[in-house]
C-alpha cells in the first residue's frame, strides 16, 4: 500500500490563498486505509477549511467528494460535471493520483493535500513501515524475505557493512540492521548458505524514472496480430 | 426547552455545550443525577451514543462548525468499558480532534473527555457545570454567528459504473462491443 500523511492545514491554506470555491477530492484506496485521504479525512479537511474561513471572515465554499480511486481514468470522469464550478481542486490522493487528476482536468488547478511517503505495510493501528522501494529487480528470494535495498541504509546487497552494531544500524541506531535481520531469518530457515552466494552488482538502469509498464499479455497479443 | 438567546448580541452570553455520553456509564450517570434531583447547568445538550468509542473527529468538528461553544465526550472509567476499549479509542479521538481544532485556531480546551462511571450522578452534574463554566470563560465560539451560513457540503457521486466500452481492438481486428442489458450494469 502507498502510505501518505496530510500536509499541515497552514500549508494547505497557503496554497489556496484567495480562492473561494474549493473541491476536496478524496481517494478511496491506499490513502483511505492509511487514514490520510479517504472519505473521512476529506470530511475532516473540508470541515477544517470551512471553519478556518468562517473564523477569519473569508468567503469560502468547500465541497467534498471521494472517488473510488484517483489512479484510474474512469473514476476521475465522475467529477467532470462538477469541476467547472470550482476555483481549485484539493486532491487527498497520493502523488500519482494528484497528477492523474491534474492531467485529466488540465484546465483546472489541482493541488496536493498529502505528502506521499512510501510503499509499506501496517504494523499496527495507525503505524506503518516502509517495506519496498520498487527497485524493479526483486531479490527477496535470496535474503529470507527481508529487503536489503529498503531496510539497509546503504542498499548493501552482500552482507552487512562495518557499521552493524548489535543488530542496529550505524546511520540511525533506532533502525535495525537489515543484514542482522536477514542472517537471523536465514538461520531460522536453515538456509545460511545463501549468505555465501554473492549478489551481482545491482542494475540501476532498470530503476530509471519515469518508468512505464505494459502487461505482457497486452504487448505480445498486439505484436502477434500485427 | 427554551433556547438561550446568545445569538443576539444584546443578550448575555449563554454557552451551548454538547455532551456525547456513552449509554452504559455517562448517560446512566445523567439519569442518576436526575433521580437524585441534582442541579446542573441547563446549557448542556446530551447526545446519547452507544459507546464513547463511537465518537468520531468528524462529529466533534461538526458540532463546533455548527456553533457549539464547548463539547465533551463522556465515557466509562478505564477498564469499565462495556466494549472493553471504546473509551480508550475515544480518548485518542478527542486528543486528535483537539489538535485539529488548534490548527483551525479554536481553543482546544473547548473539547474534553471525561470518565463518568454509571454510579457517579454527582460527578455527571459537576462535569456539566464545569464544562459550561469553561465555555463561559472562553467566550462564544467564533463560528457561532456563521453556523447557519452555507459553506459547502458533500457532493452526490454516481455509483461506480462499468468502465466505458472501448472498441474491442486486437491488432487489425476491431469489434464494437455492446453491453448485454440486465443485471446491475445495464444502465449507461
Amino acid at each position: 500500500m502507498i502510505v501518505a500523511e496530510r500536509k499541515s492545514l497552514e500549508q494547505i491554506e497557503a496554497m489556496i490563498e484567495g480562492m473561494e470555491k474549493i473541491l476536496v477530492a478524496g481517494c478511496g484506496t491506499c490513502v483511505a486505509v492509511c487514514m490520510a485521504g479517504g472519505e473521512k479525512e476529506v470530511e475532516l479537511l473540508a470541515a477544517q477549511l470551512r471553519m478556518k474561513a468562517k473564523k477569519d471572515g473569508k468567503e469560502r465554499i468547500v465541497d467534498e467528494v471521494t472517488l473510488t480511486r484517483q489512479c484510474d481514468k474512469e473514476y476521475l470522469d465522475q467529477i467532470a460535471k462538477y469541476i467547472d464550478e470550482y476555483d481549485v481542486v484539493i486532491s487527498t490522493a497520493c502523488g500519482a493520483g494528484v497528477q492523474f487528476l491534474a492531467e485529466r482536468y488540465d484546465g483546472h488547478l489541482v493541488l496536493p493535500a498529502l505528502n506521499t511517503l512510501f510503499i509499506g505495510v501496517a504494523e499496527g493501528p495507525g503505524e506503518w513501515s516502509q517495506k519496498c522501494m520498487a527497485c524493479a529487480d526483486c531479490i527477496l528470494d535470496q535474503t529470507g524475505g527481508i529487503c536489503p535495498m529498503t531496510i539497509c541504509a546503504k542498499n548493501s546487497l552482500n552482507g552487512p557493512c562495518g557499521g552493524t552494531n548489535h543488530g542496529k544500524c550505524e546511520v540511525d541506531d533506532s533502525k535495525d540492521c537489515a543484514w542482522t535481520l536477514i542472517y537471523r531469518r536465514l538461520e531460522k530457515l536453515g538456509r545460511l548458505d545463501y549468505m555465501r552466494k554473492p549478489q551481482p552488482p545491482k542494475d540501476y538502469s532498470v530503476m530509471t524514472k519515469p518508468r512505464k509498464h505494459t502487461h505482457q499479455a497486452f504487448t505480445e497479443a498486439q505484436q502477434d496480430e500485427e | 426547552m427554551s433556547e438561550p438567546q446568545a445569538d443576539n448580541p444584546s443578550e448575555p452570553f449563554e454557552p451551548k455545550v454538547v455532551a456525547f455520553c456513552c449509554t452504559y456509564c455517562a448517560y446512566t450517570a445523567g439519569d442518576l443525577a436526575g433521580s437524585m434531583r441534582l442541579e446542573y447547568a441547563p446549557n448542556v445538550r446530551i447526545v446519547k451514543i452507544l459507546c464513547s468509542g463511537k465518537i468520531d473527529a468528524v462529529l466533534l468538528l461538526k458540532a463546533f462548525e455548527d456553533g457549539a461553544d464547548a463539547v465533551y465526550v463522556a465515557g466509562c472509567a478505564i477498564g469499565d468499558c462495556h466494549f472493553l476499549e471504546g473509551n480508550l479509542r475515544a480518548l485518542r479521538t478527542v486528543a486528535h480532534t483537539k489538535r485539529l481544532l488548534a490548527e483551525v485556531g479554536l481553543e482546544p480546551e473547548r473539547l474534553e473527555f471525561f470518565h463518568i462511571p454509571a454510579s457517579a450522578g454527582p460527578l455527571f452534574a459537576q462535569r456539566a457545570t464545569e464544562m459550561t463554566e469553561r465555555a463561559r470563560e472562553l467566550g462564544p465560539n467564533p463560528l457561532r454567528g456563521t453556523a447557519h451560513k452555507p459553506a459547502g457540503s458533500k457532493l452526490t457521486r454516481d455509483q461506480d459504473a462499468h468502465p466505458p466500452l472501448p472498441e474491442a481492438k486486437l491488432g487489425r481486428r476491431i469489434r464494437h462491443a455492446e453491453r448485454v442489458a440486465g443485471g446491475t450494469g445495464g444502465k449507461r
